[in-house]
């Protein structure tokens, strides 16, 4: 098969090497560095996130991924780098404008909001609420009719997610898949053009990870966002993903489509050392798989 | 002026009615506002004293007579006479300042350094307090001497702090508590010694190594009965910190219950002629003070680096999860930082106790000087707060030389802010991680 | 006996001290309960606003409303002034750096530079004739056997007055989508900041409102004494705010209004009883005053830590969701 059989009309032609240049990026980072002591945590000359579709960071434990997910998103700051997103420079912006402009975290360890029921995490969510001002806040009669509005959204995504059986629990009382459930859902919230999702599935139902799953290619082929997202399970990347960067050590050592990438020998060595081994992969990924059921 | 109606000098009534007013309010806001009228007593106590110059009395200078007991302050006026007296609201401990700047040109204070004198005042006595005034000095060849006066008194101070501050640091490395109970284990320790000397006579020299172990076992005991417990239940952070808070008001007030609320000196090494080295004059005591406390900072210095209980320590307060899963046993290392903190921080009671005086808020002033030497240093770091201590002590102390010695704290407590500023994790410390 | 006590209780547990001290509460409240902030340092709020009401009427002779704009803007600029250092710091750090900046507020008002300004240890008086002009009782001895004066029974209303304006905005304000920021940065403000909400913003609003409160509450204190002095402003003032909101329930509209009636009314009636019992003379040899005070801190101090043990959630919260704190 031809690998670019799998590789959707916008990244044909696109070169499978890291670093690559792409028609219409999102998200273009350069020379983006964060070292912690003496670990280079995060070390990307260049990469280029394409937009409208999916994109899988891979890579294995300690490679950077939530680092550069931070860096980003305003939530650390780099020892150096630039990168814009959407054409404008978002360097040095603090976090919650980056989420402003449309470029929305999850986060690895979820935040749920632990005393606030699940329709008020979602609720909060939205953006642009006139009752979050202060002064309007006073006159409940200025921001009742689009709080409605927002409740309604709210309780729709909740019914996405089947968390609507949930609704006026505490967040806290969520097992951790419900509050992976939650923190995606809540992001939505806010009408991303770029979602960056930190680990999705983890710990999340494997038959709910199915419908996980087509909520993520919703969010590309119904509402037309853009999508990062780091995962573990080669199964799901290779499932959803229209293009995968593997991050090791900090540095993009390989990219391409799903097909291109289960076989290339420096993501195989990233994982394994030194073994060139495609089946060893497979294998690698049925360890990591068990040992998540066990924990 | 706008005060005018509290500053009796207008006849023994309007003063009268000032003193009880006076006490009123500060038997309220030091008792905690309270509800009913306090009790007000005839003044059979008085402070009075002379001033004169060159045989001559010397009028309107301004006396200014502060209760050290609950901060009610009266003051007066020399006659043409040159004597003042001020009636008392009742007998205990005072401060008696002369207000050089109300001297007429070219008399001065002797000493301007110590504008101010402190007494006991007996029930139905009078105490006569002496201003010796004489030519005033020249401030300028001044400065010198009392930079390196302050320096002296810094160093002195800033040690005492950088001892009670070692338990607070370690104790909030290992555990995360914020110990707002910790200066009262200052106070605590002082009483313990006072205890021993003053109420059962025995010599300093016994009482204060006694002291200190109580203060340890104390300290352990406190650990055992109500921080472990609370860990076990994993009780949050903040509620931690609000039980530290009620704990040092039990702690404050059970002091200020059996040895009341003035303040007290050991019977030992009360006065001793000082030695002049130079510009500084320094008592022995105080010599004695800082040499052991130096010690006592080497020793603990030599121990977290070279014993293997020090080493463990620093590694569980460097990363608590880390030095559980290598095998330390967490909860038995708590206990140790607890009883070594406590003894260190007893001991600071008893130096400050015997360079100065103790009294039940004497540890709770501490507190946030130990907290400004902490976070300066670095929270968690033992060394930190070693170096932080001895800063803000020489900070507070040479403020005097150039500002006035009642806002000394000030500046210790604006140098906090500014480290919180600039670098929050301290001068020792590292930065947080994210997430 | 009884009945002496159960009057004394029930004046202080009804009076103007038990107002300010809710003011504080529902201050302190809107920074910790709803925030997170953990402010140690709101006597230093009710300090400027007690010496921005009184240096502004007693020394330069303004008017009684320019005071009491004064007070409220001195808790703005303070807000201000100690926000914008520590409000990205972690709850402890705010902790130390409020109540460093109280005890800074309070040596300074104290120091004798400052003598012409705020009378120094002296403190200020004669400022409060307009505000009684205001009242509408007439002289007289009201309340049966409370026996409040003219003049108490109408600071104590415009203080209980306060209180339940006050209260009403705050719940106004949590149930607009306002308060759902602010509740959501006292659970992680990461989480806020990920959803796009300017959390520093929101943590000055709050500090500014909770500190103008603070500052209300010093106002009716030192109007309802009519003379201000440093030393009405020590630390534990502010713990005292912490019990009562404790105690009436943290995160809940109506707790600080019950935990300042309970407060005063439990420990003036212990007042009144140690007191009873020592002018009885039943332990000779110690002064009335001292074991008063002493006892009754140690009761603060015991009901602190038996509260925050056993009943953290107080008279009105809700035990199962502070349960979720720890998770
Ligand atoms: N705040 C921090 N302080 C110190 N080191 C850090 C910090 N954050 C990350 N690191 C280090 O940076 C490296 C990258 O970490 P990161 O969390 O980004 O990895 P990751 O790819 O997300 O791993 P995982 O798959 O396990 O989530 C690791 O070596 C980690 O120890
Ligand atoms: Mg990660």
């Amino acid at each position: 098969m031809s690998p670019d059989a799998t590789v959707p009309a916008g990244l044909a032609g696109v070169a499978h090497e890291p670093g690559v240049a792409k028609p219409d990026p999102i998200l273009v980072v350069d020379g983006l560095r964060r070292a912690f002591g003496g670990v280079r945590a995060v070390d990307v000359d260049h990469l280029e996130i394409p937009r409208g579709l999916i994109t899988g960071l891979i890579g294995p434990n300690g490679a950077g991924k939530t680092t550069l997910f931070n860096l980003l998103t305003g939530f650390d700051r780099p020892d150096e780098g630039e990168w814009t997103f959407d054409g404008r420079s978002a360097a040095g912006v603090p976090a919650y404008r980056v989420a402003r402009d449309g470029m929305v975290r999850t986060f690895q360890l979820t935040k749920a909001l632990s005393r606030m029921t699940v329709l008020e995490n979602l609720m909060l969510g939205a953006s642009q609420q006139r009752g979050e001002h202060i002064l309007r806040a006073l006159l409940p009669w200025g921001w009742r009719t689009q709080e409605a509005e927002v409740r309604d959204r709210a309780e729709g995504l909740l019914a996405r997610f089947k968390l609507d059986h949930m609704r006026d629990q505490f967040a806290g009382t969520l097992s951790g898949g419900q509050r992976k459930l939650l923190e995606m859902a809540r992001a939505l919230m806010v009408e991303p053009s770029l979602v960056m999702l930190d680990e999705p599935m983890a710990g999340v139902n494997p038959a709910l990870t199915q419908s996980l799953l087509g909520h993520v290619k919703d969010l590309r082929d119904v509402e037309g966002r853009s999508v990062v997202f780091v995962e573990h399970d080669m199964d799901v990347v290779f499932d959803i993903s229209d293009w995968v960067v593997c991050l090791a050590e900090g540095r993009v050592i390989a990219e391409g489509p799903p097909a291109s990438i289960g076989a290339n020998p420096a993501v195989i060595d990233a994982y394994l050392g030194a073994t060139h081994d495609h089946s060893a992969l497979r294998e690698e990924r049925r360890r990591r798989q068990a040992a998540r059921g066990d924990a | 002026m706008v005060s005018s109606l509290v500053r009796a000098r207008r006849g023994p009534q309007l003063r009268r009615v000032a003193a009880v007013v006076l006490t009123a309010i500060a038997v309220g806001s030091v008792a905690a506002l309270t509800a009913g009228p306090a009790v007000a007593q005839s003044a059979t106590e008085t402070v009075s004293g002379r001033l004169a110059f060159e045989g001559e009395g010397v009028e309107g200078v301004r006396v200014v007579v502060e209760s050290t007991d609950d901060g009610a302050v009266l003051e007066a006026v020399s006659g043409p006479d040159g004597s003042w007296l001020v009636e008392l609201p009742g007998p205990g401990a005072y401060r008696i300042e002369l207000d050089a700047s109300t001297l007429p040109e070219g008399v001065g204070l002797r000493d301007p350094d110590n504008p101010a004198r402190e007494v006991r005042v007996f029930e139905n006595s009078t105490s006569a307090v002496v201003f010796a005034l004489g030519e005033p000095q020249v401030q300028t060849s001044d400065t010198p001497r009392r930079l390196l006066q302050s320096s002296v008194n810094g160093l002195k101070f800033g040690l005492i702090i950088a001892m009670t501050a070692i338990g607070l640091s370690l104790i909030f490395g290992t555990t995360g508590l914020v110990n707002f109970a910790h200066g009262d284990l200052v106070t605590v320790g002082a009483f313990l010694a006072y205890f021993l000397n003053v109420t059962l006579g025995l010599p300093l020299l016994i009482a204060a190594p006694l002291a200190i172990a109580a203060g340890g076992a104390l300290a352990g005991g406190l650990d055992r009965q109500v921080w472990r417990p609370l860990r076990a239940q994993r009780t949050g952070l903040i509620a931690m910190l609000v039980v530290s808070i009620g704990l040092s008001f039990v702690l404050r007030h059970v002091v200020l219950l059996f040895f009341g609320g003035s303040r007290q000196s050991y019977t030992d090494f009360g006065l001793q002629t000082a030695l002049e080295f130079g510009l500084v004059r320094v008592q022995p005591v105080e010599l004695w003070v800082m040499g052991l406390s130096v010690a006592a900072l080497v020793a603990v210095g030599l121990m977290l680096n070279r014993t293997k209980l020090g080493t463990s320590m620093r590694a569980v307060a460097d990363n608590r999860d880390l030095a559980e899963s290598s095998g330390i046993d967490v909860q038995r290392v708590i206990l140790a930082v607890w009883v070594l903190g406590g003894g260190l921080t007893a001991a600071g009671g008893i130096f400050l106790g015997l360079i100065e005086s103790v009294d039940y808020l004497m540890g709770f002033r501490l507190l946030l000087l130990m907290f400004a030497g902490v976070i300066l240093g670095g929270l968690g770091s033992a060394y930190g707060a070693m170096v932080g201590g001895v800063i803000v002590g020489f900070v507070s102390e040479f403020s005097t030389v150039w500002f006035s010695s009642q806002i000394k704290y000030v500046w210790a407590l604006l140098v906090l802010i500014v480290i919180l500023l600039v670098r929050p994790q301290g001068i020792l410390g590292r930065r947080e991680r994210f997430g | 006996m009884i009945e002496t006590l159960f009057f004394d209780a029930l004046r202080s547990a009804i009076g103007p001290t038990a107002a300010s001290y809710a003011l504080l509460a529902v201050g302190l409240n809107l920074h910790f309960g709803y925030t997170g902030l953990l402010n140690f340092g709101q006597v230093g709020y009710m300090l400027v606003g007690a010496y921005g009401l009184s240096i502004t009427v007693a020394v330069f002779g303004g008017p009684l409303w320019l005071g009491l704009i004064v007070g409220m803007l001195a808790a703005v600029v303070l807000s201000i002034i100690l926000g914008a250092p520590t409000l990205r710091l972690r709850a402890d750090y705010l902790a130390i750096t409020t109540i460093a900046a109280s005890e800074i507020l309070r040596f300074l008002v104290r120091n004798t530079g400052s003598d012409d300004l705020t009378g120094s240890v002296f403190g200020l008086r004669q400022f409060a004739g307009e505000f009684y002009d205001w009242s509408p009782f007439a002289p007289g001895e009201y309340l049966g056997p409370l026996g409040f004066n003219a003049n108490r029974m109408w600071v104590t209303l415009v203080g209980w007055g306060l209180v339940a304006a006050l209260s009403a905005m705050v719940w106004t304000l949590m149930r607009s989508p306002w308060g759902r920021v602010l509740r959501s940065i006292r659970e992680d403000e990461d989480a806020a900041r990920s959803l796009g909400k300017n959390v520093f913003l929101y943590k000055m609003q709050s500090l500014i409102i909770g500190g103008v409160i603070g500052a209300i509450g010093g106002m009716v204190f030192v109007l309802a004494l009519q003379n201000v002095t440093p030393d009405m402003f020590l630390p534990q003032v502010t713990f005292f705010a912490f019990a009562i909101m404790i105690l009436g329930g943290t995160s809940t509209v109506l707790g600080p209004t019950a935990g300042a009636v309970l407060f005063w009314f439990l420990l003036t009636g212990l007042q009144s009883g140690i007191r009873g019992v020592v002018d009885a003379g039943v332990i000779p040899g110690i002064t009335g005053g001292q074991v008063v005070g002493a006892v009754s801190l140690i009761a603060v101090g015991l009901l602190l830590m038996l509260l925050m043990v056993f009943r953290p959630q107080g008279i009105l919260g809700d035990r199962e969701e502070l349960r979720l704190d720890v998770s």
